[in-house]
C-alpha cells in the first residue's frame, strides 16, 4: 500500500508541473475588486467573441465564426456546464445526456408548431419537462450505482431518440420543421449588430442569447456549489455510504444533481432548436452524449472553467481542422487518447478534484460500482 | 399484436437465439475486461466492427463460388479464424497503446472511459476513410458489399417438426455455444484463467501472488477480442453486409446484455446475451420491429431495478466462472 501511495504521490507531481498552481493561489487570494475585474473582462471578452479580427484565425477556412460560435461552441459549452453539474459535481456518470437536450427540443418542436406557444413561454415549459425527465429517469435508476447508472442512462437517450424515431406525432424520422425564431425583443442596433433580433442570417443574437443563458447557469451552478447542496454533492462524489451515514440524504441530492443537469441541457435544445428552426431525430445521437462527456473529462470535471475549456475543445477542434476534411474526426479520436494519456485528470481540474485522483480509487465517487477498497488503477501500478 | 406474436413465435424464437448467440460472444468480451479492470471498453464495438471485415475479406478472397455444402462451412470456419485472429491483434494493440498508458499513470476510470470512446471513434474514422476505401475500393460507407450468390446456400431451410431453421442460424448457434464452452474450460481450468479471476476478485493479492498483471490484461483483450472475431464472422454470415458503423449498436447491446446479466459475470454475459436477444424478437413481433430497441432498453431498466445488480450477479469470482 505504501509502495502505491509514493508512485500516485510522483504522478500527482509531475502533473503538478503543467498546473495552472500559480494562477490557482493567486485567484484564491484576490480580493472582491480584483475578481469583479476578471468577470468583467471576461464578459466583455465574450461580447466580442463574434467578432471578425477574432474569427480571421478561429475559422480561417470561409465557415461562418459566429454561426460556428452560436452552433456548435456556445450549445456545448451551456450543455457541458450542464452534465458537469451530474458527472464532475455528484460524480455520476451519464451516458445520455443528449436524452435530456431532446427533450427540449422536442417541447419547443411541439409546443411552438403545434399549439403556437411563444419562445419564451417553451422556454420555461421546456426547462420543467426536461428537469422532470431528469426525475423520471433519475427515481427508479439513482439507486443503481456507478456503469450500472452508465448503461441505463445510455439505454433512456436512446429510447427517447428512437421514440421520437417512431412516433408519427412528431414526424418520425423527418423531424419537426418551421420552428419559429423568437421574437425580436428590440431591433437597436450597436457596431452592426442587432443583438435582441432573432432572424435567419445573423447567428450572433442567437450566440448572445446562449451567452446570456450561459452566464446565469454559471452563476447559478456556482452559488450551488458552493452551498451546502454543493457540499452534499462532493461528499456524495467522495464517499457514498459514508454521506449516507453522515445524514446526508443521498438520493434527494442525486436526483437534484440530475435534475439541475437535465434542466441546463433542455435550455440548450430550445435554443438549437429555435435557431435551426428544426429539428430530427438525427439530431440527437449517442455521439454527442459521449462528446459532451469528453468536453466535461477533458477540461477537467467538476470544475466549471475546466469544462467550459473542455466544451471549447471539443467543439472546435473538429470545425477548425475542417481542412483535414474527412480525417477530422479521425484526428479528433486519436487526439482524445493522447490527451488522457498526458492529462488523464484534464486540462484545467479542480483542486479539490486532483487531490481526489491523486489518492486513488477514491474519487470516482459512486462510480466506482460497488468495489471497496483501491480502484484497478493503482494495483496496476505495483505490477509494473 | 397478440396473433402475431403467436404466429410468430417460433421463428422469434430462433431468430432471437441467433442473435443472442451474438450478443452473448460480444458480450464476454465487455464483461470479462470490466472484470479485471473495471472499464467500459467502448471501442470493442469496433473491433467487432474489424472482425466483420475481415470476414468479409476471407469470404471474398477465397470466392466461394465453386464449393458447397460442407466445404462452405469450412469457409465460415475459416473466416471466423482469420477474424478472430486479427481481432486479437486488434485488441491488444487498443490494450497497449490506449488502456496501458492510463494505467501506467494511475489515471481514473472516467480518463479511461474518455480514452475508450475516443480509440472508437478513432477506429471507426479509420475504417470510415483509410481501410475501407484502400482494401474493398468501395466508398467508405462499405454499405452492402456483394457477396457470391453461392454463399446464400447457408440461408436454406431445414425443417423441424413444425418449426423451419435455416442453416446458418443452426451455425450461429453452435459455434457461438462451442466458443463459450472453450472460454469456460480457458477461464475455470488454465492458470492463465486462474490468473484472470484471481485478478478480477483482488488485484492486490493476485500481484502479491505472482500474477502478472499485465500479462492478465493483455490474454483479457486478446480472449475478448477473439470472442469478438468469431461473433463478427457469424454475423457476417448471417447478414451478408457490414459497414464502419455496425458495431456500434450491437456493441451498446451487447454490453446491455452483459450488464443484464451481471457485468463482470461471464455465465451472466451468456443468460444476459439470450434473454436480450429472445426479448428483442418476441418485442419486436409484439410491438413491431422499429420498437425493438426501446423494448430491450426499456427491459434493462426494468431488469436493474428489480436486481440491481443484474440477473446472475457481478463479479467474475462469485460465480465462480
Amino acid at each position: 500500500m505504501n509502495l502505491t501511495k509514493t508512485i500516485n504521490g510522483k504522478a500527482g507531481k509531475r502533473g503538478a508541473a503543467l498546473s495552472l498552481d500559480p494562477l490557482r493561489n493567486w485567484w484564491a487570494g484576490a480580493p472582491g475588486w480584483q475578481r469583479w475585474a476578471v468577470y468583467i473582462l471576461l464578459i466583455i471578452g465574450g461580447v466580442f467573441l463574434p467578432s471578425e479580427a477574432i474569427g480571421s484565425f478561429m475559422a480561417p477556412s470561409g465557415a461562418s465564426w459566429p454561426s460556428m460560435l452560436s452552433d456548435q461552441i456556445a450549445i456545448y459549452v451551456l450543455l457541458a456546464l450542464g452534465l458537469n453539474v451530474v458527472v464532475g459535481m455528484a460524480g455520476l456518470l451519464d451516458l445520455g445526456y443528449v436524452a435530456f437536450y431532446a427533450v427540449g427540443g422536442y417541447t419547443i418542436a411541439i409546443f411552438a408548431v403545434r399549439y403556437h406557444w411563444s419562445f419564451w413561454e417553451t422556454l420555461v415549459l421546456a426547462i420543467l419537462f426536461s428537469a422532470l425527465a431528469g426525475v423520471i429517469l433519475g427515481a427508479p435508476t439513482l439507486r443503481l450505482r456507478g456503469d450500472y447508472l452508465a448503461i441505463v442512462t445510455l439505454g433512456f437517450g436512446e429510447i427517447v431518440k428512437r421514440t421520437a424515431n417512431n412516433s408519427s406525432f412528431v414526424n418520425g424520422p423527418r423531424g419537426v420543421q418551421g420552428i419559429p425564431h423568437p421574437p425580436s425583443l428590440s431591433e437597436f442596433e450597436i457596431f452592426g449588430v442587432q443583438p435582441l433580433k432573432y432572424g435567419l442570417l445573423d447567428s450572433r443574437p442567437y450566440y448572445y442569447m446562449l451567452l446570456a443563458f450561459i452566464i446565469i447557469a454559471i452563476i447559478f451552478v456556482r452559488r450551488l456549489d458552493a452551498s451546502r447542496v454543493g457540499r452534499a454533492w462532493a461528499s456524495i462524489r467522495e464517499d457514498e455510504d459514508a454521506a449516507e451515514l453522515m445524514g446526508v440524504p443521498t438520493f434527494r441530492f442525486k436526483l437534484a444533481a440530475f435534475a439541475i443537469g437535465a434542466a441546463i441541457g433542455g435550455s440548450g435544445g430550445v435554443v438549437f432548436a429555435a435557431k435551426q428552426t428544426s429539428i430530427l431525430p438525427a439530431n440527437f445521437e449517442f455521439i454527442v452524449s459521449a462528446l459532451i462527456l469528453a468536453a466535461v473529462v477533458l477540461g477537467g470535471s467538476g470544475n466549471i472553467p475546466g469544462a467550459m475549456l473542455g466544451a471549447f475543445v471539443v467543439a472546435w477542434l473538429p470545425e477548425r481542422f475542417r481542412f483535414l476534411d474527412e480525417y477530422r474526426m479521425l484526428i479528433f479520436g486519436g487526439a482524445l487518447v493522447l490527451m488522457m494519456i498526458f492529462r488523464p485528470e484534464g486540462l484545467w481540474p479542480s483542486r479539490r478534484r486532483k487531490a481526489e485522483l491523486a489518492e486513488g480509487g477514491g474519487g470516482m465517487g459512486s462510480m466506482g460500482a460497488e468495489v471497496a477498497g483501491p480502484g484497478q488503477s493503482e494495483t496496476a501500478e505495483v505490477g509494473k | 399484436m397478440l396473433d402475431d406474436f403467436i404466429n410468430q413465435f417460433w421463428p422469434s424464437t430462433i431468430d432471437g437465439l441467433a442473435l443472442g448467440a451474438i450478443y452473448a460472444l460480444l458480450a464476454l468480451g465487455y464483461t470479462m475486461v470490466y472484470g479485471v479492470l473495471r472499464l467500459i471498453n467502448f471501442a470493442h464495438a469496433d473491433i467487432f466492427m474489424v472482425g466483420t471485415f475481415a470476414a468479409l475479406w476471407t469470404v471474398r478472397t477465397l470466392g466461394v463460388g465453386t464449393v458447397g455444402g460442407i466445404a462452405l462451412v469450412g469457409v465460415v470456419a475459416l473466416s471466423a479464424v482469420v477474424a478472430g485472429l486479427i481481432t486479437a491483434g486488434s485488441a491488444m494493440l487498443l490494450e497497449v497503446t490506449a488502456y496501458r498508458p492510463l494505467r501506467k499513470r494511475g489515471a481514473s476510470r472516467l480518463a479511461a472511459l474518455i480514452s475508450a470512446i475516443g480509440a472508437s471513434i478513432f477506429i471507426q474514422q479509420l475504417f470510415a476513410t483509410v481501410v475501407v476505401y484502400r482494401v474493398f475500393g468501395t466508398s467508405k460507407e462499405g454499405g452492402r458489399l456483394p457477396v457470391d450468390e453461392h454463399f446464400k446456400q447457408l440461408t436454406n431451410v431445414v425443417d423441424v417438426g413444425p418449426i423451419q431453421i435455416s442453416n446458418d442460424k443452426v451455425i450461429i448457434f453452435v459455434g457461438a455455444v462451442l466458443m463459450m464452452i472453450a472460454l469456460d474450460q480457458f477461464v475455470n481450468r488454465t492458470k492463465l484463467g486462474r490468473g484472470i479471476r484471481s485478478t478480477a476478485q483482488d488485484p492486490e493479492t493476485a500481484v502479491l501472488m505472482g500474477v502478472n498483471i499485465d500479462r492478465v490484461v493483455s490474454v483479457t483483450f486478446v480472449v475478448g477480442g477473439v470472442m469478438a472475431g468469431v461473433a463478427a464472422a457469424l454475423y457476417f454470415l448471417r447478414f451478408e453486409q457490414t459497414n464502419y458503423f455496425v458495431g456500434f449498436l450491437l456493441g451498446i447491446k451487447a454490453f446491455t446484455a452483459a450488464v443484464l446479466g451481471g457485468i463482470g459475470n461471464i455465465r451472466g454475459a451468456l443468460a444476459g446475451g439470450f434473454v436480450l436477444g429472445l426479448l428483442e424478437m418476441y418485442g419486436s413481433s409484439l410491438f413491431g420491429s422499429q420498437w425493438r430497441d426501446v423494448v430491450a432498453f426499456t427491459v434493462l431498466i426494468l431488469v436493474l431495478m428489480f436486481r440491481p445488480t443484474g440477473i446472475l450477479g457481478e463479479s467474475l469470482q462469485q460465480a465462480r466462472a
